[in-house]
């Protein structure tokens, strides 16, 4: 097999040693126990498509889509195979034999092209309650669509991100007689155990790192904009009470990252190249994701897809060095004047989205500014970073296999007691959410920049 | 004639379930490798995931029905090709038959299905105060059925031993599908031969492990680590060799050379002396007391002999001087695309000689080498930096091997310490145990699998004359 994409990760193919560690990190070989579940196997079968000694089929593609892209086996690898890469390059191999399957195809014929996804989830909005049924979270389909019948999805509202919001909000910083900025402290420190009142006093530090004035780009990606818009709406409010003027380019569209996922490279690098045009054009200090995959895309995938292109290439490089996930940039680029944040009675947890933690490495972020929230309890999930098993079209195409994996999620989550499990990626919470409505749990979702909202709001 | 292999797979699939009978080539490619370097990739007819000893026994008469040989396979992290097919046949799963039965503080011991994974284990018995002391590097991945086939044995052999130390008790299906039981649950049993020890570490050739009984120890209160840098490699032999006649017996007293130091620093910046000749990372248990007279004894030998110490306070520096030892294999690994790890093993006062056998192994062969291992047991892992798409070189590594085999045997030691014989290694055996050993090891196969259905071409040398039946031999 010469495909460019499988001769890109030959050197990661001939790297595997085959010594199994993956394995005690594999959610899929967990629920599974199988070989071509694992990493190893993965790279195995890579190997044999490279030596031709394996042909593309639907049994190799199903094997190359079964897997959950959570870069476990990367981190815990010896020899640093980015096991994901080749994943994702046999994808593409797959991907031109024409081997795509169902649930991915959809996605390459409606993410890449905005329009229609915005028609389409409007349209949508006001004829759900045809298809599905309303539940407590979410709805669940009156008859077979194709997604079974026991899945939840949740229901979309009726106006979108784009609809609530402008094009750009200004900064808007506390009210005088407020505390303002120079009481703050630039690192946000553990909150104590529940505490019944209001902000906890807090010791004078050094001058923070605000910076007033400043302008930024939001990148909302699709479930903020239209599953979840008080995702992209609370990162709005929390970033203009912070002092940045938030624009949210409405020429933005899907990441790609699905399509990426799906193999199809050459729509892949379309979809960076409008996006590196559209945010390169403009003077902001900074371009926010709300969504660790989308994060990914900017920040990785962008300068990867157009390494050859001579014009958009050296582009999508500065690009990803000004790209920060929200959670970083509160924290540590423009730290949350913690002045800001009011008290919020609330039991929380967090989820660590994979490609959040392990693709950006943000990991300890979203849990110091949510310890800053005065009143926030934090009771830390067993293993925060085990992968939810959501991992975006995975969960569509693979119910059964994303519900196993999620079971122990929901069941550390549960054992926290939190009323919220706080996480920083739509899929995630979406596959969560689902799980929690199967359960009959009372605990809800919800996104970092959401809570930090509501405790700004609270503190105005 | 072959077996008729489309009858064999259907009464698998009535006898299983379809679910539990693996069929698609692309799933089979899977089971052709092991951790095991540099063999040939024999790809299996089927593979079955049987969840009871019942069905076991159903799965291995069918075999026998249809003359399909059987490789009983675990996780598949065995270092000697022994979990792997030589000739198409069928590999058996032990991974759903993971259960721990029993955990039983009373009696310290534990009973458990093959496919437990070692670690699961170690969970399940520590808040009984209760630890399981075999530890390969593969814990958190290998199943006990695994390391009680190929009798692992990993960094505390020297106090602890290795997996034949803690079996008690196995329930084993023979070659022809009855099940038998050998062993228990008393710390004293001579009822008979010690087939408990004959099934232990004989690499699925002899029957298929799919009950044992393991035996837990009282988990140590207290431990202190060193590290001792050493100019010279017999500046570290010395000290290895007078802390063991100082009657201390550490649980770990590992070694790491300086091919192996220099990797790692350039990998992992652990804090390792760079320009050291080699270091002992030296870790006592026990008893607080013991353990803080046992640690003074051990510092005093290291600066005799000429070392540099290092020692941790806290657990937070135990975890930085283990992370360095822990990033030996990654960091060699990432030297170069194949790792070939030995495990030549000497006893132990011959250290400094077998070091000094590997660093001219090297130079003569025109090879890389990094030494790492169980100094207290003698065992060390002469790992080989190497590109398996580079034939020539190969062709000298393989050479390497053999002596490196050889000047183990010429000390005193043995050709595998805790790998297992497995593929590799079979052509070596009448070297270490002569042809009337061989003969001995032939004689009781011959007894329990006379078709040599189970884990054909493993272990056993081919026959200098009778017909060797479907044997590979990979050269």
């Amino acid at each position: 097999m010469n495909h460019p994409a499988l001769a890109a990760v030959a050197e990661d193919i001939a790297r595997c040693m085959r010594c199994g560690n993956c394995q005690a990190v594999c959610p899929l070989y967990s629920v599974t126990l199988r070989e071509s579940m694992v990493a190893r196997g993965k790279v195995h079968l890579g190997e044999a498509l490279l030596r031709g000694d394996v042909e593309a089929s639907r049994v190799l593609a199903d094997r190359f889509d079964a897997c959950l892209t959570c870069l476990a086996c990367a981190a815990n690898c010896p020899c640093g195979v980015r096991v994901d890469r080749i994943v994702l390059a046999a994808r593409a191999v797959m991907a031109d034999s024409g081997l795509l399957p169902l649930p991915k195809r959809a996605a390459c014929a409606v993410m890449p092209n905005r329009p229609l996804l915005h028609a389409g989830a409007r349209l949508l909005s006001r004829v759900q309650g045809l298809v599905f049924r309303r539940r407590e979270l979410g709805m669940s389909p009156r008859f077979p669509v194709g997604l079974g019948m026991r899945r939840v999805v949740p229901s979309l509202p009726r106006a979108g991100f784009r609809e609530l919001s402008s094009e750009v909000t200004p900064a808007s910083p506390p009210a005088p007689g407020r505390p303002g900025p120079s009481q703050g402290g630039a690192a946000p420190s553990p909150a104590p155990a529940r505490a019944p009142s209001p902000a906890p006093a807090r010791a004078p530090a050094p001058a923070p790192a605000h910076a007033e004035g400043r302008i930024v780009a939001l990148f909302t990606g699709c479930l903020a904009d239209y599953v979840y818009p008080d995702v992209a709406l609370g990162a709005v409010r929390v970033l203009s009470a912070n002092g940045e003027t938030v624009v949210a380019p409405r020429g933005q569209h899907c990441c790609g990252y699905p399509i990426i996922a799906a193999g199809k490279l050459d729509l892949a690098r379309e979809m960076a190249r409008s996006h590196v045009r559209l945010f390169s054009g403009l003077d902001v200090a900074a371009v926010i994701t709300l969504c660790g995959t989308c994060g990914e895309a900017f920040i990785h995938h962008y300068p990867e897809l157009l390494a050859q292109d001579r014009e958009l290439g050296p582009a999508a490089a500065a690009l990803a060095s000004r790209a920060h996930d929200i959670s970083r940039y509160l924290h540590s680029v423009s730290s949350l004047n913690p002045a800001l944040l009011g008290p919020l009675d609330l039991a929380v947890t967090y989820h660590q989205p994979c490609h959040l933690g392990r693709g950006l490495g943000v990991e300890r972020e979203p849990v110091d500014l949510l310890r800053a929230v005065p009143g926030i309890t934090f009771i830390a999930l067993r293993h925060p970073d085990r992968c939810c098993g959501g991992s975006g079209a995975f969960a569509f195409g693979h119910y059964d296999l994303a519900d196993k994996v999620r079971r122990q999620k929901l069941a550390d989550a549960a054992e926290t007691r939190a009323d919220v499990i706080v996480t920083g990626c739509g899929s995630c919470r979406m596959h969560l959410e689902e799980g929690l409505s199967h359960t009959g749990s009372a605990q809800r979702v919800l996104h970092t920049v959401e809570v930090l909202a509501s405790s700004v709001s609270a503190g105005r | 004639m072959g077996p008729n292999l489309p009858k064999f797979i259907d009464a698998l699939k009535k006898a299983l379930g379809p679910d539990e009978v693996i069929t698609a080539r692309e799933d089979l490619l899977c089971y052709s490798y092991d951790a095991t370097p540099d063999l040939p990739r024999v790809v299996p007819v089927a593979v079955v995931t049987p969840s009871a000893t019942a069905e076991v026994q159903e799965v291995v008469r069918l075999a026998g029905r249809y003359g399909v040989p059987v490789y009983p396979r675990g996780a598949g992290t065995n270092l000697s090709g022994g979990s792997i097919p030589t000739v198409p046949g069928l590999v058996l799963s032990t991974l759903k038959m993971n259960r721990i039965l029993e955990v039983d503080p009373d009696n310290l011991l534990a009973v458990v299905q093959p496919g437990v994974v070692i670690d699961r284990l170690n969970e399940t018995v520590a808040p009984h105060g209760l630890t399981y002391p075999p530890d390969p590097g593969t814990v958190a991945t290998a199943t006990i059925g695994g390391s009680v086939a190929e009798c692992s044995g990993g960094l505390r052999g020297l106090k602890y031993g290795v997996t034949r130390d803690y079996v008690m008790g196995l329930e084993v299906v023979l070659a022809d599908g009855r099940v038998a039981r050998f062993g228990g649950r008393t710390v004293k049993n001579v009822t008979a031969y010690d087939l408990v020890r004959l099934f232990t570490g004989s690499e699925g050739t002899l029957g298929i492990i799919t009950e044992a009984t393991v035996r837990l120890i009282p988990a140590p209160a207290a431990r202190k680590t060193l590290l001792a840098a050493f100019s010279t490699l017999t500046g570290a032999g010395d000290a290895v060799r007078l802390i063991v006649r100082s009657r201390v017996v550490p649980a770990t007293l590992e070694i790491m050379d300086r091919v192996t130091i220099e990797t790692v620093e350039s990998y992992a910046r652990a804090g390792l002396p760079v320009g050291a000749e080699a270091v002992l990372l030296i870790e006592v248990d026990g008893v607080p007391e013991a353990v803080e007279r046992e640690a003074e004894t051990v510092a005093g030998i290291v600066r005799r002999c000429g070392g540099e110490l290092r020692t941790a306070a806290d657990d937070h520096e135990r975890e930085q001087l283990w992370a360095a030892r822990r990033a030996a294999l990654p960091a060699l690994a990432r030297v170069s695309p194949t790792t070939i790890l030995e495990d030549a093993t000497v006893p132990r006062s011959r250290l400094t000689d077998m070091l000094l056998a590997l660093h001219g192994i090297a130079e003569e062969y025109d090879l890389t080498i990094g030494t790492f291992g169980h100094a207290g047991d003698g065992n060390l892992h002469p790992t080989i930096l190497t590109d398996a798409r580079d034939q020539e070189e190969m062709e000298r590594v393989r050479l390497a091997v053999g002596a490196i085999f050889r000047a183990a045997l010429s000390l005193g030691g043995t050709l595998t310490g805790e790998h297992g014989i497995g593929l590799a290694k079979k052509r070596f055996l009448p070297l270490e145990m002569g042809e009337e050993g061989v003969w001995v090891v032939r004689a009781i196969k011959r007894a329990l699998d006379p078709r040599d259905l189970l884990n054909p071409g493993k272990l056993i040398p081919a026959a200098p004359a009778a017909g060797a039946d479907g044997e590979v031999d990979p050269g």
